[in-house]
Parts: structure tokens; sequence; C-alpha cells
């Protein structure tokens, strides 16, 4: 899996040094978030304070967690032990695009697009954020998932609603 | 090449994992952070833990790191001023 992860970095020439530290939560989210709004956000329709990030999944940072662990046993990593929260993620995508808005991350045991679109929706409804990315990033071992959504108040041309139903239609397309 | 300073460069590169660089593009009174290789803090800890693990050293006073970590070669002179058997 951080062979894929380095792959797919190199492989879409991104030029972000800090990516070789980070764990591998936060590269799969780094990723994902990159991959999607390099390709068609307009980003400088925002203010920083109007764009959030809220974000799920099942582990956590236990992935992290484990490999910190093992290094307590001799000398813990300070490296390793900022990664021991699963909000890390969160803080990586926004550092790296100067988002400043709302930001959450929630632990579930499955992707609840319910969940995730009513939590949105307050949030983009009631003005404290334009923008928002969301969705789900998870890693344990070899096992990754990584599925995010853009939501915007202001629909951009051919998007899709914003519902659950969109959501867990998307979630299909991409298990089969 | 100096060793000890070849052998720092070397395990500043992997202890950080800084993929992009390679240890002879450091240079020797290179400023480690901020405008040189741009370390930040979490990189100050994993220093500190490098020379308790590899030369057994203990920074005895935090307020020295600014000063030891500024570049390869002020780790390297107080390395050698804390561990008289290194060359």
């Amino acid at each position: 899996m951080h062979d894929f992860l380095l792959n797919a970095y190199k492989s879409f020439d991104f030029v972000y040094p800090k990516f070789y530290k980070m764990d591998a939560l936060s590269k799969l989210g780094w990723l994902a978030a990159e991959i999607m709004l390099n390709d068609s956000f307009k980003q400088k329709s925002y203010k920083s304070e109007e764009i959030g990030v809220v974000l799920s999944n099942a582990n956590a940072s236990l992935d992290t967690d484990v490999r910190y662990f093992e290094t307590t046993k001799g000398f813990a990593s300070p490296s390793l032990f900022v990664y021991t929260l699963p909000n890390v993620v969160n803080g990586e995508i926004c550092i790296r695009h100067h988002f400043k808005g709302e930001n959450a991350f929630f632990i579930q045991e499955k992707f609840d697009a319910e969940f995730i679109e009513q939590y949105v929706n307050n949030l983009v409804n009631n003005n404290i954020l334009q923008a928002c990315i969301c969705g789900w990033v998870d890693v344990l071992k070899e096992a990754y998932e990584a599925m995010l959504f853009l939501v915007e108040k202001n629909n951009a041309a051919n998007s899709v609603a914003f519902t659950a139903e969109n959501m867990k239609s998307l979630n299909q397309i991409n298990q089969k | 090449m100096d060793t000890l300073i070849a052998d720092l460069k070397k395990q500043i590169v992997e202890q950080l994992n800084l993929q992009d660089i390679k240890p002879e593009d450091i240079g020797d009174d290179q400023p480690l952070f901020v405008e040189g290789l741009g370390l930040d803090s979490i990189d100050a800890l994993e220093l500190i833990v490098l020379l308790q693990q590899s030369y057994k050293i203990k920074l005895a006073n935090a307020e020295d790191g600014p000063k030891v970590f500024y570049s390869v070669k002020t780790m390297a002179d107080y390395i050698r001023a804390n561990q008289p058997k290194i060359a």
C-alpha cells in the first residue's frame, strides 16, 4: 500500500515534500483531495474560512497507532506520534489548500451517507461554509478506501445534487 | 569527507524521510531549519532521538538546541565534544 501511495504521488507529478513524512491515512486523503480539487475546484471563489473538510472512517488512526506503539518499546517516534489522531488528515488537506473553515472527523462502522449529508448541509445552509470536502478515508494495514465529494452551495455546471442517495450510488459504483 | 559528517547527513535523510534530498546535497554549514533544509519542530525532536539512539548523547540543555542543530557541522561538533571516542 505504501508503494501504491508513493507511486500515485509520483505519477501525478505532485511536488509537496511534506507528503513523504505523512502517515498512510494522511497520504491517502491528501492524494484524493489533490486529485479531486485539481480537476475543477475554483477555490478563488471563496474565502479560506468558507471552505471546510468533514471526513469519516472506521479505523480512526489505528494503522499509525500500532506503528507508533511499536516504537515506544525503544525510542518513541515524534514524527509518528503526531499522526496518532485521524483528524490530522483534515489538517494536512487544509494546510495544503489554505482552508480555514469548519472541519470534523467522525469514526463510524461504515460510510453513513445520511449522516454526512445532514452534517454538511447544516454547515452549508447556515452559511458556516460555502464549500466542503467530505467523505470517507480509511486505512488499516494493506486495506485502504478513499471516497471524497466536493459540496458547493452554489451549484457548479453539470454538478450532481448533494444527497445521501447520490453518494450511496457513487459508492456502489466504486465498489463494483 | 569527514566520516562523522557524512554519516550524519545520511542519518538525517533516513530519519527525517527526506526522500527528495540526497545526503551529499546537504552542505556542512547549511542551516537545517527554516531557510535551509526547511525542517520543523517535529524534525527537531527526531534529531534529538537520533543523537540518543545513534550516539548515546542526551541533549543536556534544551536551550542549546538551536545552536547544536544549526547545521550538520554544529551537530558533529557537539557529538565530538560529548563523545570523545569518535574521531
